[in-house]
């Protein structure tokens, strides 16, 4: 490629001159800026109106209640400059551009979903930021934190939540619950492909016998087909590996339908507040991915707060490690006791922190303790799986009918 | 061929000056400078592409994504396989092709007909992708690692606009660039007249889909995951769209008229007004269109021609279309 | 029996494509204006259904009466307001389709936006009716039913109205050749806001019956907009029998290639059809040749 090598040398000098100047100095500003572009419209806007942008307020309106974070021997308020990046690839790589080089924010929230997160990643790799990329989720993690050394996961990978419910599966067949009929629909998107890609090779790998898998494209409003389909072959259990506006259609077709399987798997969304807003009684005996533990008292008095000061209650998966995720940069910040971004990950890499997820380590920069699968119980989005797990409920199966 | 005009050298001058512009400017601004002009290109070259095929022909083009991602797919598949010229050349010779089969089978469509059906054809061409990677590939996204720079990238789509100046200028002042124009006035009478109406439209129409691909193949890096709802969003058609009438479809400068407020009127309006966006957007765009009817282009036509008027002895210069 | 299933799927999901098509025929068949908004009527009469649901405890059927005489309205001040000057500079129909593209486009963003600032970015959805009908064996959700009822009673009101009434044939006359029609001493402003209004009367409607069993956001009217636009042109623009066959065509063929083919080429079987369709008739199943 002789013309770039050529631009290369021409480059040298322009790129160290750019890349020079964000050294941010000791001598500590009036307050810590904080930047973040999120989808507030476009496709990604349902899921970063219900995940990233309440937990963002919710955070930063407390940290300032309590006088800000502490720096060293002070106090410092958060300053936030905020985007929106319509749900586009570019507009959110230019966002977090401008974000770092015209507002020279201090650090930089992730947007919502796996796509935006990784067209970021290089824009805050080179200019040495940490990414805290919460609502990240591919099979490629280390992979990815490999290429790039700042970045943390929070959610695992999808593979991880097919273990679970499969695993889930395993048991109840040992049980003798279910005999091993399995039908299973994903969204063609790249979440759903990995989820379902992962779950089919366990399903067969244990020997259970498939009646149907199907994906279906992004965007599908109409499911009746596919539900029906899955009807006519009575299975014991039906996962969707599905997105919002999806699981809500799948859920809605199925109790339409009088589709009721013993067990009836969404995957995200399932734990969304507008869920069981949009099901009431219904969403009873449904799982999905997620789960909350009722017996943690921090996590009990984070739904309160948040639904409290956002006016609408958390996704009971990815809320969570969401706000966890800031309580994790926030106290990276107060231990290196600077806004040095090296000292800051040193913190996240090596600290254990006090969190809503309880106390975590972000070994290996990623945090694996999350609940795989969760089932409505009692009105309650209850953790279930792993079930060996301090906190897991147990399956209540089968689902009762639709009313 | 004659005397270069003086309107010609003009219009090379600028050329020239914007060339050498754009290839100094990694060293002058950073990182969101050039994040700008990125965008900036990326807009120029599409609405530039766009109007060398729709301006003149009055055939509105909705399928601009459509070639746009597949320039972006070829590096996504091919990008770390072959040397990087090769993958420029292929996407846009995939481009060009696909071009070709699309045009040669729209011969009959005509006016909004023509407009939806590219709009179908985009969407027919992002549901097939997502079909095949999701069942035959295993996996939706793509992951693009290529060791390219934001200043290549500049230098890249500086190349390529250029390039498309001088295709166009060659174009415009050739005997197809004539019959396209008579395509756009009337067809029937091109067609009496002895125009190849088939072969210059299609012809044309896979020029400029091979620039829309370049410019995909080019963008695409920056990015590093890329999926069909990502290569293949309809909204990138319909900003180039707006762009390019809004400066003015029938002058090869035309759209660059227009990509160049609506870009700082974004950039403007996202950055000062991000949750206002939508709404001042919406409002600006009205005004846009009811205060400047004919595009910015015509503006400056009826600035000029009331210049003439008022100083008849200045010889009036006869080029492109008008 | 997975035929019947499909089958009566298709139908209702055909009916409710119909039914979202339907005003645009009028909008772009009658008033020549290529309403790139029109999803985000439906869009807004949705959140208002929800709104009246949910706050005001009015149901959707009763919404309406409410909502639909509000956008009736609210769209013949926009064709009066906005859309007349364009038609009025435009010396032909080309450059008008251009400028009506350049507006509704803007219109779009204010609408989205005003929606947005309302009820921000979230997924909304409601229950009001979860009845379901088994026809032989088959189940067929009631409020589809509802929703395909509604769409035929409007479709046959509309039929009569523009066949068998003098505004109606107005219309049509406007539709077919609007400088004849003026000749012949239609007032083609009044007919063609009548006509966008009425058709925007109808994407409310839709959109009110729509959102008992979809789960919508602020950002999808685009979705909409495509589909309709599809619909309408498939049956050729104009043409409200045209839009009424394509939508049901379009319904069943999404319907059962989801249960006999792949669920994952639903979409691309749809356009490759629409695509196939004007590759045959350039204008349109029911389209006139030189339209």
């Amino acid at each position: 490629m002789p013309s770039i090598s050529l631009a290369r040398a021409i480059l040298g000098i322009g790129a160290c001159v750019a890349l020079s100047f964000p050294a941010m100095g000791e001598d500590l500003p009036e307050s810590i800026r904080i930047g973040y572009a999120v989808s507030d419209t476009g496709p990604y806007a349902g899921g970063a109106g219900t995940t990233i942008t309440p937990n963002y307020k919710l955070w930063v309106e407390e940290v300032n209640k309590a006088g800000g974070i502490r720096v060293g021997d002070r106090q410092l308020p958060i300053e936030v400059v905020a985007y929106d990046d319509r749900s586009s690839s570019e507009e959110a790589v230019r966002a977090v551009e401008r974000l770092i080089n015209q507002d020279e924010v201090d650090f930089v929230l992730p947007p919502w979903g796996t796509a935006l997160n990784l067209a970021v990643a290089p824009v805050l790799n080179r200019a040495g930021y940490p990414h805290l990329a919460v609502t990240a989720v591919s099979d490629r993690q280390q992979d990815l934190m490999d290429r790039w050394p700042r970045l943390f996961f929070f959610l695992s990978t999808s593979s991880h939540y097919a273990e679970g419910i499969v695993t889930m599966l395993e048991e109840l067949r040992e049980s003798g619950e279910i005999e091993g009929r399995v039908a299973m629909v994903n969204v063609a998107d790249q979440f759903g492909i990995e989820l379902a890609n992962a779950a089919e090779a366990l399903l067969q790998e244990a020997d259970f016998d498939v009646v149907y898998n199907q994906s279906y494209p992004p965007g599908t409003q109409d499911m009746q087909g596919i539900i029906n389909s899955a009807r006519q072959r009575d299975p014991e259990a039906f996962l969707a590996f599905s997105y919002p506006p999806e699981t809500i259609a799948i859920t809605d077709q199925a109790q339409t339908l009088g589709f009721n399987p013993p067990l009836f798997y969404t995957a995200v969304g399932t734990a969304f507040p507008l869920y069981q807003d949009r099901f009431g009684d219904n969403v009873e005996g449904v799982l999905g991915i997620g789960g909350v533990d009722v017996g943690s008292e921090v996590m009990v008095d984070y739904i309160e707060r948040h639904t409290e000061l956002t006016g609408q209650a958390p996704d009971l998966w990815a809320s969570a490690p969401t706000y966890a995720s800031l309580e994790v940069l926030q106290q990276a910040i107060e231990r290196a006791g600077s806004i040095d971004h090296e000292q800051v990950v040193a913190e996240m890499e090596n600290g254990t922190f006090d969190t809503v997820l309880g106390e975590i380590t972000l070994d290996g920069r990623a945090y694996w303790e999350g609940w795989q699968v969760g089932q409505w119980q009692d009105g309650v989005f209850r953790a279930i799986g792993p079930s060996d797990r301090d906190g897991a409920a147990e399956i209540v199966l089968p689902k009762p009918a639709w009313q | 061929m004659t005397i270069p005009t003086r309107s010609t050298l003009f219009g090379a001058v600028l050329l020239l000056a914007g060339v050498i512009g754009f290839a100094l400017l990694p060293s002058v601004v950073g990182g969101y400078g050039l994040s700008l002009a990125i965008n900036f290109l990326m807009f120029a070259i599409l609405a530039t592409a766009w109007a060398m095929f729709s301006g003149p022909s009055g055939y509105v083009s909705l399928a601009t994504v459509a070639f746009f991602g597949i320039g972006a797919y070829t590096v996504a598949v091919l990008g770390e396989q072959l040397p990087w010229g090769a993958v420029l050349l292929l996407a846009a010779g995939i481009a060009f092709v696909v071009a070709l089969l699309v045009g040669l089978s729209t011969l009959r469509l005509r006016g909004v007909y023509f407009v939806i059906f590219s709009f179908g054809l985009a969407e027919l061409i992002r549901q097939v992708v997502n079909w095949y990677e999701s069942t035959q590939a295993g996996s939706v996204g793509r992951y693009v690692f290529l060791d390219i720079t934001q200043e290549q990238i500049v230098w890249q789509l500086t190349a390529v606009l250029a390039l498309l100046f001088i295709v166009g200028w060659l174009i415009q002042r050739s005997r197809v660039g004539f019959a396209l124009r008579m395509i756009g006035d009337d067809e029937t009478v091109a067609l009496h007249c002895g125009v190849n109406i088939t072969l210059i439209k299609v012809l044309v129409f896979s020029l400029s889909a091979a620039f829309m691909a370049l410019v995909g193949a080019i963008v695409a890096p920056r990015w590093t995951y890329l999926d069909p709802s990502i290569a293949f969003n309809p909204n990138i058609s319909f900003q180039v769209l707006i762009m390019a009438l809004l400066g003015g479809a029938r002058r090869l400068y035309g759209p660059l008229l227009g990509v160049i407020p609506m870009v700082l009127l974004f950039e403007y309006l996202s950055t000062h007004f991000p949750h206002l966006f939508s709404v001042l957007l919406g409002v600006t765009f009205l005004a846009i269109v009811y205060l400047v009817p004919h595009g910015v282009a015509g503006l400056i036509d009826s600035y000029v021609q009331r210049y003439r008027a008022r100083f008849p002895g200045h010889p009036a210069q006869q080029e492109g279309a008008s | 029996m997975a035929f019947l299933d499909a089958l009566l799927n298709g139908l209702t999901l055909g009916g409710m494509y119909a039914l979202v098509a339907m005003g645009l025929t009028l909008q772009y068949g009658v008033a020549r204006i290529m309403n790139l908004s029109y999803g985000e009527f439906l869009i807004a009469a949705a959140f208002a259904a929800y709104w009246l649901f949910q706050v005001q405890a009015i149901n959707p059927l009763l919404a309406l009466l409410l909502v639909v005489p509000v956008a009736f309205a609210a769209n013949w001040l926009i064709y009066q307001i906005m859309l007349h000057p364009l038609v009025k500079r435009s010396r032909n129909r080309g450059e008008l389709e251009v400028n009506s593209i350049l507006a509704t486009f803007g219109l779009l963003f204010v609408i989205q936006g005003l929606v947005l600032l309302l009820f921000g970015s979230n997924y909304f959805s409601y229950t009001y009716i979860s009845n379901v009908f088994i026809v032989a064996g088959s189940p067929l959700a009631a409020d589809r039913l509802l929703a395909v009822a509604v769409a035929v009673v409007m479709g046959s009101g509309l039929y009569l109205l523009l066949m068998r009434t003098r505004p109606g044939t107005a219309l049509r006359a406007v539709s077919v050749d609007p400088r004849a029609a003026q000749l012949a001493g239609i007032d083609v402003r009044a007919a063609s806001a009548m006509a966008f209004a009425l058709g925007g009367g109808l994407v409310a409607a839709s959109g009110v019956l729509v959102s008992m069993f979809t789960t919508f956001n602020a950002s999808m009217g685009v979705v909409f907009t495509m589909k309709a636009l599809i619909v309408v042109i498939m049956g050729g623009a104009g043409h409200l029998l045209g839009a009424l066959t394509a939508g049901l065509i379009l319904g069943l063929v999404e319907s059962f290639v989801a249960v006999y083919v792949a669920p994952g080429l639903t979409l691309a079987a749809t356009f490759a059809l629409f695509l196939i369709v004007l590759l045959v008739r350039p204008t349109g199943m029911m389209g006139r040749a030189g339209a």
